[in-house]
């Protein structure tokens, strides 16, 4: 069986589960955020709802427009508030202790190898990262979490994804799965689960992992899975949970196999207005694109070594004077740990921003919108018309060293050649 | 039951960010999300007068991105009929089925044109193109969201079943 039959036939106590088949199962966890939760409350108590299910299976995490952006935002996350103290829900995090989501849940342990997490975001596939099946739903998946406990799933067919080789210098998990999306499409794994398997996982680090999982929706993925080994296990133990392996045998059959040779990627740039649309960097470089704006951050590189890698881009370095860079830490912890690591005084003397963790620009929200003609360099996940902000302006999709780079040349930059 | 309409003609791979752009989900009410409904897809269409009972006709991969049930909702309260595309992003398929939105997966969606009047029979999945008397199959249902689909959405199968077991 593929990783995600195995996760899924021991979360349904079978022995056995086949692509197609269609499950109800106990769900470990289920999240929702400043946008989703409100809709999920409101079927939750239009159905009847009066009690949660469980409410140690519940998180809420208000990321998207926090700090809050405006009144109707300010009312979303009371709502949220004022349901967790109602229903007993202790994992609801508040500006101060919070992250953006998929930043937070791992961190603090609260998504762990084998578990099955479903969340209102579709970037909930993150946690595979960690060998727990983890798929974004809808707020009526929730609202029904809320009611039943569970939820329903079809069991995905897999695409293996053999990674080999070494990374080049400066070259990312982020390139990594960019290069992978472009292959696929962005409906190449519309329903399947994708499984990351090779010799390079050993030098993929956990953060890294994250990045790689956090886009397989990006290729239309219902999960990113990667197998429990040494990496896995030492980023569980600091948290004090004990996990079993978790891989597959040999002969498994995949619907799909792709193979990925590090050693021969470049950085990746996606160009508007699909994750799909990739170049290498150095082709990207040569057009030599104008930059109004640098995004660092995001649920897929807002991590501490995103921010070192684009530290170590910007020392000694300024951004260029028309450009905004804006760096977003993932979470309270990794702004601690960027503080400490002497990180955020390279940010601000090269004249970045150091915002409070938050979706934010992502998708427009704020802290960041773009105004109609602007380019915008970005670590985050999407680069959809108007996504970042007006519907004519245009995002760039990128590694933090890419981003960091270009904020300083002001022009798409190869940070190999700055 | 059948459904007909006018049809409206969309692309690939439209995403929920132009389906309903995030600008407008500081709320989650139904009325106020439908104005703004395929607002980056068609500037204004969800404020149309002759949207209502109309079918939206788009190519593969309908509703990709993020995960905001808020678009179907949006579609769905503008007073959308019927969703028909090639193929549905795999989280727009799951919210549609659960909010009891009708969508329909037809591999001939692109012979339909902007305008043309569209007969779908949601029992039978026979798909009629009124205009160009053509006829088509629709991929039926595997049976499990048959069930969802009859009962009116998941909250009613949740509820229903929830009363069998008490």
């Amino acid at each position: 069986m593929t990783l995600a039959q195995k996760i899924l036939a021991r979360k349904a106590g079978k022995s056995r589960v086949e692509p197609g088949e269609f499950l109800l199962l106990d769900v470990d966890v289920a999240l929702a955020n400043d946008i989703t939760a409100p809709l999920a409350i409101q079927k939750f108590k239009e159905y009847g709802g009066e009690k949660v299910h469980d409410p140690d299976r519940i998180v809420l995490v208000p990321d998207h427009f926090v700090p809050n952006k405006d009144i109707e935002s300010a009312m979303q996350v009371k709502l949220l508030r004022e349901f967790a103290e109602e229903q007993g829900i202790k994992h609801f995090y508040e500006v101060g202790r919070m992250g953006i989501e998929h930043v937070l849940l791992p961190e603090e342990g609260l998504v762990k190898s084998g578990d099955l997490v479903v969340g209102a975001d579709s970037h909930t596939c993150t946690y595979g990262a960690l060998g727990a099946f983890a798929t974004g739903v809808g707020s009526t998946d929730i609202a029904g979490v809320y009611l039943t406990g569970r939820v329903w799933l079809r069991v995905p067919e897999s695409i293996k994804v053999q990674l080999v080789g070494s990374f080049k210098d400066f070259v990312t998990a982020k390139d990594v799965i960019l290069k992978l999306i472009s292959i696929l499409g962005v409906d190449g794994a519309n329903y399947r689960a994708l499984e990351f398997f090779g010799p390079a996982l050993r030098e993929i680090s956990m953060d890294g992992r994250f990045t790689i999982s956090n886009m397989a929706i990006e290729a239309g993925g219902k999960a990113g899975l990667f197998p429990v080994d040494e990496v896995t296990m030492a980023y569980e133990k600091e948290r004090n949970i004990e996990v079993e392996t978790l891989s597959v045998d040999e002969d498994t059959v995949y619907w799909k196999e792709v193979h990925l040779d590090l050693s021969q990627l470049e950085p990746q740039v996606a160009y508007p207005f699909l994750p799909s649309n990739t170049k290498d960097v150095t082709e990207a470089e040569r057009e030599g694109i104008k930059v109004d704006q640098v995004v660092i951050g995001s649920c897929t590189n807002g991590r501490i070594e995103d921010l070192r890698l684009a530290a170590q881009v910007l020392k000694g370095r300024k951004v260029a004077p028309h450009v905004r860079c804006i760096v977003i830490p993932g979470s309270q912890n990794v702004v601690k740990r960027a503080l400490k690591e002497g990180l955020v005084d390279i940010f601000l003397e090269s004249e970045c921003v150091f915002s409070t963790p938050t979706c934010g620009p992502c998708l427009g929200g704020h802290m960041g919108v773009l105004a109609e003609g602007e380019v915008a360099v970005s670590t985050t996940n999407r680069n959809f018309v108007g996504r970042m902000g007006h519907p004519k302006s245009k995002v760039f999709l990128a590694s933090p060293a890419v981003a960091a780079a270009s904020a300083v040349r002001g022009y798409i930059a190869d940070p190999r050649r700055l | 039951m059948k459904i007909r309409g006018k049809v409206f003609v969309f692309g690939n791979n439209v995403n929920t960010d132009e389906i309903i752009p995030a600008r407008y989900l500081n709320t989650a009410d139904p009325t106020e999300l439908a104005r703004y409904c395929m607002e980056d897809a068609r500037p204004g269409f969800g404020r149309g007068t002759d949207i209502k009972g109309s079918i939206i006709v788009a190519g593969e991969n309908f509703g990709c991105g993020s995960s905001r049930e808020h678009a179907p909702v949006a579609i769905k309260a503008a007073g959308i009929s019927c969703v028909m595309a090639k193929s549905f992003a795999r989280i727009f398929f799951r919210n549609a089925i659960n909010i009891g939105l009708p969508i329909v997966e037809l591999t001939e969606a692109d012979t339909f044109e902007e305008g043309d009047i569209a007969e779908v029979d949601l029992e039978t999945g026979k798909v009629r193109n009124i205009t160009k008397s053509t006829e088509y199959n629709a991929k039926p249902y595997p049976a499990f969201l048959r069930k969802i689909v009859e009962a009116g959405g998941w909250l009613e199968y949740c509820v229903k079943s929830l009363q069998s077991l008490s």
